[in-house]
């Protein structure tokens, strides 16, 4: 049951938003995300929907996965778009009933708001749809570097990071076995109080959090083993490169916002 | 043929927790191998295998007594980098030193520790690849590979840093028999090809077999040391360490029992088929 988790949600493929270097990725999604907290018109909404809707149809991502992976936020939408609505104040009311009053503004607000963050997840999903979690963290390192002057430990941040990802399938398939055998002794996790089963769960994780350090030990050895002495002389096998698609791409996203920032000065 | 590693009156004791006296695993040992050999040592569970291993690697350090690798002192800190670059060490558990969750990547994690440059990093990571079979499945993950396999990924990781020598600490014991196999093969490759010393250590009688040499350990001292055949020949001190002989051994020593007189040093199933028939001819 628990290997049906799907993690990292890469799609692999060779798009040109595969192929872009992770670092303008990242840059891209965080210049988007400025662009759409600075969008306060249709207008502005309309060019970073452009935006997004480019991207989609250039990583080849079909629109259905990304919409399937919307599905657990839909409370969250329905949550915010309702509060907008209801206790946004205004002078145009168009609704009134009971003790709740309906604005022309909160309307706005509410349509915006629920756009927001449809479109801010759509572009973050974009991202980890077309970006593998070894080369995310690979530019995240990068990115990140020049932070190593005031003694951030990015290397190993990053370092931590990928064991985390290699190793979160060999942990499931722990957890797997320990509640086999814990059932196989007659252990019950599906039955029984919220407490109960909280409480059942005590026999896997402990041996569990045992193994994982006796894990953590072999591994730092084996580390030792293949010379691994932190970020110090290290060399990378992949060397990250902004080539010509790079630059096009960072270049759109400048576009971007300096059209959503003027058009918020024009207050449009 | 050069002795590349020296053990000289080796002690080490396991530090005890608290108040506890510590455990005595080596008093005084001493043994040597020749460069582009291949042994295999042998001993029962707590007889000092693993804790050999690692010392050939800088992991341990002698307590008392030197090992010296390549003419380099291991207990010397300056040397350790250099003595890990010629000495591999491969673990028994796969899934605990694979590092990163694609293949080539953490073949590449040695020679990146290392500071090599990157154009030569990828030729050494397609070359060590290649050498274990694995080439094909170099943008895999780790985990969706099956023992056998995982294990010639940490072979490839280690040969990748091309050192003189691997040490193997009991690498087929989390293995089925197939992935046994494409182990041991990979190791007899390596060892004929790159004239790489190799150190193993097992459990498993028919490995120690296909070995030049086979050391035996007992009680922290070499109680057996020769060829595979004058090993495995000398059934009963075997038997009295806890240890057993090849199965074709064992089966010669059964029958001699019963008032034949077979050899008992046929360590191949055709050898030995071939002296039974002989046996029963006569």
């Amino acid at each position: 049951m628990l290997k049906d988790i799907t993690l990292g949600q890469y799609f692999p493929g060779v798009s040109v938003a595969h192929r872009l270097d992770p670092r303008t990725k990242l840059i891209i999604l965080i210049g988007y995300i400025v662009a759409l907290f600075s969008a306060k018109s249709w207008i502005s909404y309309g060019v970073s929907f452009a935006f997004l809707a480019s991207a989609i149809a250039v990583s080849g991502i079909p629109v259905k996965s990304i919409v399937r992976g919307m599905k657990p936020l839909v409370m969250i939408l329905v949550f915010t778009g309702l509060l907008n609505l209801f206790f946004t104040g205004g002078e145009t009311v168009l609704l009134s009933f009971w003790k709740v009053t309906i604005t022309l503004e909160g309307l706005r607000r509410a349509i915006f708001m629920v756009l927001r963050i449809l479109m801010l997840i759509s572009g973050t999903f974009l991202l980890t749809y077309t970006t593998s979690p070894i080369s995310l963290t690979d530019g995240l390192e990068s990115l990140l570097s020049p932070l190593k002057k005031i003694h951030l430990p990015v290397h190993e941040l990053s370092m931590m990071m990928c064991i985390a990802l290699r190793f979160i399938p060999t942990l499931i398939e722990e957890t797997d076995k320990i509640m086999s055998a814990q059932k196989a002794r007659g252990a019950n996790f599906e039955t029984g109080k919220l407490l109960d089963r909280v409480k059942a769960l005590v026999p896997i994780l402990v041996p569990l959090f045992i193994s994982a350090f006796r894990r953590a030990d072999e591994l730092a050895t084996a580390m030792e083993c293949r010379c691994y002495q932190g970020g110090d002389g290290r060399t990378k096998m992949k060397l990250l490169r902004l080539c010509r698609n790079d630059y096009f791409a960072l270049l759109l996203t400048a576009a971007l916002i300096a059209v959503v920032i003027l058009l918020a000065g024009f207050s449009l | 043929m050069e002795n590349v590693i020296n053990v000289e009156h080796l002690a080490y004791t396991y530090p005890g927790v608290d108040d506890t006296p510590g455990i005595d695993v080596f008093e005084d040992l001493n043994f040597t191998i020749e460069e582009g050999t291949f042994v295999a040592i042998l001993g029962s569970n707590g007889c000092g295998k693993s804790t050999l291993a690692k010392h050939f690697n800088s992991i341990l350090l002698p307590c008392g007594g030197k090992v010296m690798v390549w003419g380099m002192d291991t207990a010397q800190e300056d040397k350790l980098i250099p003595v890990r670059r010629t000495v591999g060490m491969v673990f028994q558990n796969p899934d605990n030193q694979i590092v990163a969750n694609v293949v080539e990547e953490d073949v590449a994690f040695g020679p990146e520790n290392l500071g090599i440059a990157s154009p030569v990093i990828r030729q050494r990571v397609d070359a060590a690849l290649n050498q274990v079979g694995m080439y094909e499945y170099r943008l895999h993950a780790p985990h969706l590979l099956s023992g056998g396999q995982k294990q010639r990924v940490a072979i490839a990781g280690v040969i990748a840093m091309e050192p003189k020598c691997i040490v193997l600490d009991e690498p087929t014991a989390m293995l089925d028999p197939q992935g046994r196999r494409e182990v041991m093969q990979t190791i007899t490759r390596l060892k004929n090809d790159k004239n790489i010393t190799v150190i193993l250590i097992t459990h498993h009688m028919d490995e120690a077999a296909q070995a030049d040499r086979v050391v035996v350990l007992d009680k922290g001292i070499v109680a057996l040391d020769g060829s595979p055949q004058m090993v495995f020949s000398q059934v009963e001190k075997l038997h009295e360490m806890g240890l057993s002989a090849p199965e074709t051994v064992e089966l010669c020593r059964t029958l001699n029992e019963q008032g034949f007189c077979l050899p008992l040093d046929r360590l191949d199933d055709k050898d030995c088929a071939q002296a039974l028939v002989e046996a029963l001819k006569a």
